[in-house]
């Protein structure tokens, strides 16, 4: 192993703790739960990285980041340097720092965890962003204008990262996002005490400094057509980043009752909307005094940990798996239970009851049991017949996955579709069945992760500027 | 920011906003809609197109003043502007020559059904119009119905104006006249009005068509926050819709799903009064 040839180290066994809000105060705010590291910490915990020359963690990152070269420049305090490092792969660190599911990437890999607990390679990535935020972005150098032009619809984790890459490029890029605001799913979907907005207007600041155009109100599919773009426009090329915007429902009756909202729903009047602060902030949101999240993904994770901030007495994770299948990133988990969100394992509801005013009074529910693994290697949930019970219950929310929006699919020409509905496009390019179209991100491969969304934003820029070197358009 | 060339006010609390929007009015059609957001606290309100001026680059919308966001966009006057206003979002009116068809307006409905009939009439129908309020004061656009339709009947809920009568008594006297026939019924208005005119044109198995004002929030089929359950099927007005069959509206459900908010806006509406009041008390003149 590459740790036995190094001289002997202490290793600490723990990463180093990074300080949270106390639970019991958090769960009843929304600012951020996680408060990043202290230089000291950050500096310690980079001394925990063995340098690995083969660095295994790398195989683990989506986008491929630099892991031991930006760790040891951290461990050496040359914290410019690091992010620079960090940026050359990564342009939304900040972000990914705090999003993404490290257990099951970087950090599944790295060599101190077969052992110990792995190096915190999203914290001390967290950190170099965050230092860099605070002390002032330095502008990144773009290459000169090559007169091409190209849009990017939506403007979530996957459009960002590939208008940034774009603009660095030298093409004239225009993000067209349909909602208020820009950032999609980072803006709408995940809440505020796990991703600050002002981080998220932070980058996309600094996607406008690159010369990127947002245009926000936009709704491709109805303002305009990419066809549109393409031929009125005058875009050499598109891009289609529009996620995983169309809520899935369980088919099961009382789905429709007063009190039952999509986690799109919920999660969109408070984070994008701002509900938890009305009245000053107009839109409402109806909260009852127990609230049943179905899922168990870092949506559901987030909807019930949101439940709970907005006042619910109980908020219960309803999901008809166990524990050891739960979809949602580990911390997530470990953060909702800390705060005192109760888990229903096994569990599935068949029927949503309510009142003659259509106010949701309970769930009738069935027990379930493992069987045998199913074709996502988790074991099959099988309903034990006969074991109905009611929870009572008085707003639910329905977190059990998005599929995607078909605004700009069934208005574009031409474009290949999934039986699901998902724009087909190259894994290894990001093209679609349509000449000079692009997709990546949850449209292509359904709800996923952030990182995987950058990824494909990433490698979908590459594959447009060598269209538009080649071909592009004239 | 989307600024405001025109303010009228149709009725004592019904305004007229014309509002300078290029790239909405470029692709508007009858039966669409618009979403709107006055500030930066603001909420996100859907307002159905009343007419549109592709040459002017103009949207126009009318809308009542009934909870707090309709009545601070109402004390917004020409050159002032909106913050966000998005469109069209919908699916626009299927229009074809059905021969003779109804297009019903209650209250402030009359301004969506408007451009629809102007369509209908466009595309050959004989269109027989109706439109009805409360009473006389509130009801407006006489002349450009009359315009829009071959043939146009008023009535009043208080027989203030013209006549007294629901719009679902106009109706009945128009399908039960001789040679009347009518293919298709389009009825916008308050939810009771549709559901009333689709009681009624059920009984004659005329095929009706209401536009459903739900409560939206991002108004492109993400949240489901708009859905109604229409043959049985959730539907989103949003995206499948605002126009359905209402013979096969689940109008039940729809009332209570928008009745959902009552009480928090009721109590933005109090806040939003005694701000005003506040302001009138001791900013003086």
């Amino acid at each position: 192993m590459t740790a036995e040839r190094r001289p002997p180290k202490t290793i600490a066994p723990k990463k180093n703790p990074m300080k949270t809000q106390e639970p019991g105060k958090r769960s009843r705010n929304f600012n951020e739960v996680a408060l990043g590291y202290s230089e000291e910490a950050v500096v310690a915990e980079a001394n925990r990285c063995l340098q690995c020359k083969n660095a295994p963690c790398r195989q683990g990152c989506p986008v491929e980041v630099d892991i031991p070269a930006f760790i040891k420049m951290v461990a050496e305090r040359d914290f410019t340097g690091a992010i620079k490092k960090i940026k050359e792969k990564n342009s939304l660190p900040a972000i990914c720092g705090r999003v993404c599911p490290q257990e099951s990437q970087c950090e599944k890999y790295c060599t101190l965890g077969k052992k110990y607990e792995p190096v915190a390679i999203g914290r001390i990535e967290r950190y170099c962003a965050d230092r860099e935020l605070a002390t002032g972005v330095t502008p990144q150098e773009t290459m000169p204008s090559t007169g091409k032009k190209v849009a990017i619809i939506g403007s979530g984790p996957a459009g960002l990262t590939c208008a940034a890459d774009l603009a660095k490029l030298g093409h004239k890029v225009t993000v067209f996002e349909a909602l208020h605001v820009p950032g999609g799913v980072l803006m709408y979907g995940i809440p505020e005490f796990r991703l600050p907005k002002q981080v998220v207007q932070t980058e996309v600041n600094n996607l406008k400094n690159l010369g990127v155009e947002i245009l926000v109100n936009n709704v491709v599919g109805k303002s305009t057509t990419v066809d549109e773009l393409m031929s009125e426009g005058g875009y050499d090329a598109v891009f289609i980043g529009t996620g995983a915007g169309l809520p899935y429902f369980m088919r099961i009756q009382g789905e429709n009752a007063c009190g039952v909202y999509t986690a799109n729903e919920f999660l969109t009047r408070t984070n994008l909307m701002k509900a938890y602060l009305f009245p000053d902030c107009d839109t409402p949101i109806r909260i009852g005094k127990k609230v049943a999240v179905l899922g168990g993904g870092n949506v559901a994770m987030d909807s019930a940990r949101t439940a709970l901030r907005l006042g619910a007495e109980e908020s219960w994770i309803v999901y008809r798996r166990s524990r050891n299948e739960l979809p949602a990133r580990q911390e997530e988990i470990e953060h909702a239970e800390e705060e005192g969100v109760n888990f229903a394992f096994l569990t599935s509801p068949t029927k949503i009851l309510h009142d003659q005013d259509y106010w949701v009074t309970a769930m009738e529910c069935l027990r379930y049991e493992l069987g045998e693994p199913d074709a996502s290697g988790r074991r099959r949930p099988v309903p034990i017949s006969g074991s109905e019970f009611i929870m009572d219950v008085d707003t639910v929310v329905i977190a059990i996955g998005q599929g995607p929006n078909p605004l700009v699919p069934r208005t574009t020409s031409g474009l290949e579709l999934t039986q699901k509905g998902n724009i087909l496009a190259d894994p290894a390019t990001g093209a679609t069945s349509k000449p000079g179209v692009y997709a990546g991100g949850d449209i292509v491969t359904g709800a996923a992760t952030v990182i995987l969304a950058m990824g494909a934003g990433r490698t979908a820029a590459k594959s447009i500027n060598a269209y538009l070197q080649g071909n592009g358009g004239d | 920011m989307y600024r405001i060339l025109k303010k009228e006010t149709l009725a004592p609390t019904i305004k007229l906003f014309e509002i300078e929007a290029p790239l909405v009015a470029k692709k508007a059609a009858a039966g669409q809609f618009i979403i709107l957001r006055i500030h930066d606290e603001g909420e996100r309100i859907p307002l159905t197109i009343a007419d549109f001026d592709r040459k002017r680059g103009t949207i126009t919308c009318v809308f009542q003043e009934v909870g707090k966001t309709t009545k601070q966009l109402g004390t917004l006057n020409q050159g002032d502007t909106i913050k966000d206003f998005v469109g069209p979002l919908g699916l626009p009116t299927h229009i074809e020559n059905y021969g003779r068809v109804l297009c019903v307006g209650g209250g402030v409905g009359v301004a969506p059904v408007h451009p629809i009939a102007r369509a209908l009439k466009q595309a050959g129908n004989e269109v027989i119009g109706v439109i009805g309020a409360r009473s006389g004061e509130l009801l407006f656009w006489e002349d450009k119905m009359r315009q829009a339709c071959s043939e146009l009947r008023v009535t009043t809920d208080d027989g203030s104006y013209v006549r007294k009568g629901f719009v679902t008594d106009v109706l009945r006297e128009i399908i039960e006249e001789e040679n009347k026939d009518p293919a298709l019924c389009v009825a916008i208005g308050p939810l009771p009005m549709m559901r009333a005119v689709c009681n009624l044109t059920r009984e004659y198995n005329l095929k009706t068509i209401v536009s459903l004002n739900s409560i939206m929030v991002d108004g492109t089929g993400m949240c489901g926050c708009c859905r109604v359950t229409v043959n049985g099927e959730t539907r989103f007005a949003c995206v499948d819709g605002p126009e359905f069959d209402g013979h096969l509206v689940d109008f039940d459900e729809m009332t209570r799903r928008s009745a959902i908010y009552k009480s928090p806006e009721k109590q933005a509406l109090e806040l939003f009064n005694a701000g005003i009041n506040h302001k009138c008390s001791c900013g003086g003149e």
